[in-house]
């Protein structure tokens, strides 16, 4: 076990490697540089700032120092958010996107995994079409019609939940955008569990089960549920690492300092430093993320071991 | 009993026998009978459209899809108002069915049933090109990593885990900065960085297409690679492909909305749904139709294309029979 994950995670180094060097390259190749705003600088100031980030240096000795740094933990300052080094925003933002998110995959768990079950077992069903149609809903509107519409509801005509903001995390803050990030989840999760519930259900060791006299309930619990979970489990290594990493659309709509709006601000402000912050960063977890998916495997089928 | 135990195998079987079963090729041979609806001789896509046919869910979101195209593309021709046209006496009026403006007006007085269906142009094409782009390349792709097999399929799929490695936003963004904020970039854009699940589904195909008889007859026949990919290979594999475009195509609808919703979409006085969408949500208060019209739009358009690939799932694939 201790072995297969050395091995993962030294397999993923070249992955990281290959992808960090991708996009350092590309980044620079995209036109546009930090420093052009709506104000023209002067040269010489434009000069010293280039000289301040050794942005004057030929790219490649530019590539070897981000290196360099990188491996010391040091993603480098930030060219837009001044004083403010990318550790820093990463830092301060992160935990605002891990609890939105981690919140969010719970309740999509909680919610979407019974309802999938209870379609599937209830298949063709008014209960299974109900279910269905309610998860398609999920599907075809998108967060950003969704997330405004609550915020409108509950927040402005009902008063009950504030519009926006972070407040530190309290909880009537945390509902609306929470809400609004699992309802697509839960949406995918149980049309998932439905789908790979009916295929379990209608396998041999099923059959067995309930010829050897086990009841009902016993075979959903004791034998469907776990075979059928893989499906929504490969999906999650992914999704997890998608959603924890900000939802930049929920951000801006209720005005949460997650960093997810670090994807797309970074990009267009040419912030090299943050978009590579961010781009590490989500490739860190992309890679956590599935092995811990892969490792979770063979606590759900039997038949995968990580023995040598 | 016997019998009725007999009946229930038949019914379970095909789960587990269909990935052995050959579907049957274009009209050949009769086939031995093996679902009780299929009729012999058959062709693949006959009998899928037979089953389609029966699904009504399915019939009704290809009518109402082929209503909303063709109401997209002819429709801003018999509407007295043009996308950004301004009446200057109507500016965010309600919807209404007695003045000119069914759907009400914008913040800027312009006719918003207009502009969606303007944005519906735009939407749906961005749909079907960028759907088309991560077809080509994911199935070309993944036919020539799957078929080519060993070190250079190793290669291939490395290539593929490494996309799948990068932020997604941050692709798309890049690709629309270096090539600019040209629409039809932005269809290239999208499809450039869908194709990577089409991709991988198409390899899967190959693999185990490659081992099969014909294509072992098409080698000993003197077949060029390259022709046994395009002519034996790619259309073997077409029905997980038809199944994977119906979920693309939506998939991108919301993709293009997103990127609009952003401000990284087309631009004015072009616009998309997800354009609109975002212009509601800022006049949400005042003009809650500017958001809930274009969202409207929007959210039938993809209800119609879920169950019509539900539909399509289902009529495709052989272990539903």
């Amino acid at each position: 076990m201790l072995s297969y994950i050395a091995k993962r995670l030294a397999m993923a180094i070249p992955t990281l490697l290959i992808v960090i060097t991708a996009s350092f390259f590309l980044m620079r190749v995209a036109p546009g540089g930090p420093f052009d705003g709506e104000r023209q600088l002067p040269p010489e100031i434009e000069a010293n700032l280039m000289a301040a980030y050794h942005l004057d240096e030929p790219l490649p000795m530019q590539y070897l120092r981000y290196m360099g740094n990188l491996f010391q933990g040091d993603f480098g300052p930030s060219f837009k958010y001044k004083d403010f080094s990318v550790t820093d925003l990463i830092a301060q933002g992160f935990p605002v996107s891990l609890e939105l998110g981690g919140l969010a995959i719970a309740l999509a768990l909680l919610l979407g995994i019974p309802m999938g079950v209870m379609a599937a077992l209830k298949r063709n069903s008014t209960v299974d079409y109900l279910l269905m149609g309610t998860a398609l809903g999920g599907i075809a509107v998108p967060n950003f019609v969704i997330a405004p519409l609550m915020a409108l509801f509950f927040g402005v005509i009902l008063g009950w939940l504030p519009v926006g903001g972070w407040n530190g995390g309290a909880l009537p803050n945390l509902v609306l955008p929470v809400v609004a990030l699992a309802i697509q989840q839960i949406a995918y999760i149980a049309r998932m569990m439905r789908a790979s519930m009916i295929e379990v259900l209608g396998s041999h060791f099923i059959r067995t089960a309930r010829a050897k006299g086990l009841n009902e309930r016993q075979v959903i619990w004791r034998h469907a549920l776990r075979p059928a979970m893989l499906p929504v489990l490969s999906y999650l290594g992914p999704a997890i690492a998608g959603i924890i990493t900000g939802s930049v659309v929920i951000e801006q709509i209720f005005g949460l300092p997650g960093i997810g709006r670090y994807f797309v601000q970074g990009a267009l402000n040419r912030d090299y430093t943050l978009v590579m912050g961010t781009v590490v960063f989500y490739g860190v977890l992309i890679v956590l993320m599935n092995l811990i998916v892969d490792l979770l495997y063979s606590l759900f089928d039997p038949q995968i071991r990580y023995d040598d | 009993m016997t019998s009725s135990n007999g009946a229930h195998d038949a019914h379970g079987a095909p789960g587990t026998t269909a990935d052995n079963a050959d579907h049957p090729q274009g009209g050949g041979a009769p086939n031995p009978p093996q679902a009780p609806v299929a009729q012999p001789g058959e062709s693949l896509a006959r009998e899928a459209w037979r089953r389609l046919r029966h699904n009504r869910a399915a019939m009704a979101s290809l009518i109402l899809l082929v209503l909303m195209t063709i109401i997209c593309i002819a429709g801003p021709w018999f509407l007295p108002w043009d996308l950004a046209e301004v009446d200057w006496n109507a500016f965010g009026v309600a919807p209404t069915l007695e003045g000119q403006h069914w759907l009400g007006t914008d913040a800027n007085g312009r006719d918003l049933l207009t502009r969606t269906l303007y944005g519906g142009r735009v939407s749906l094409s961005v749909a079907l090109v960028a759907t088309l782009v991560s077809l080509v390349i994911g199935v070309l792709y993944g036919a020539i990593s799957g078929y080519m097999g060993g070190r250079v399929d190793n290669l291939m799929m490395r290539f593929v885990d490494i996309m799948y490695s990068l932020p997604f936003m941050f692709l798309v963004i890049l690709l629309m900065v270096v090539f600019g904020r040209n629409i039809f970039l932005i269809y290239a854009a999208i499809g450039a960085v869908e194709w990577l699940d089409m991709a991988r589904i198409v390899r899967g195909q190959t693999l185990s297409l490659k081992r099969r008889e014909f294509i072992e007859a098409a080698h000993a026949l003197g077949v060029r690679d390259s022709k046994i990919v395009t002519r034996h290979l790619i259309p073997n594999s077409i029905g997980p492909v038809i199944i994977y475009v119906t979920l693309t195509v939506p998939k991108v609808i919301l993709l293009e909305s997103f990127l609009s919703f952003l401000g990284l979409g087309v631009q004015e006085p072009l616009t998309s749904w997800g354009v609109l969408i975002s212009e509601g949500t800022s006049n949400m208060q005042g003009a809650p139709w500017m958001l809930i019209v274009p969202a409207a739009f929007l959210a039938v358009t993809l209800f119609c294309l879920n169950f019509l690939g539900d539909g399509l799932r289902d009529a495709l694939d052989p272990r539903t029979r």
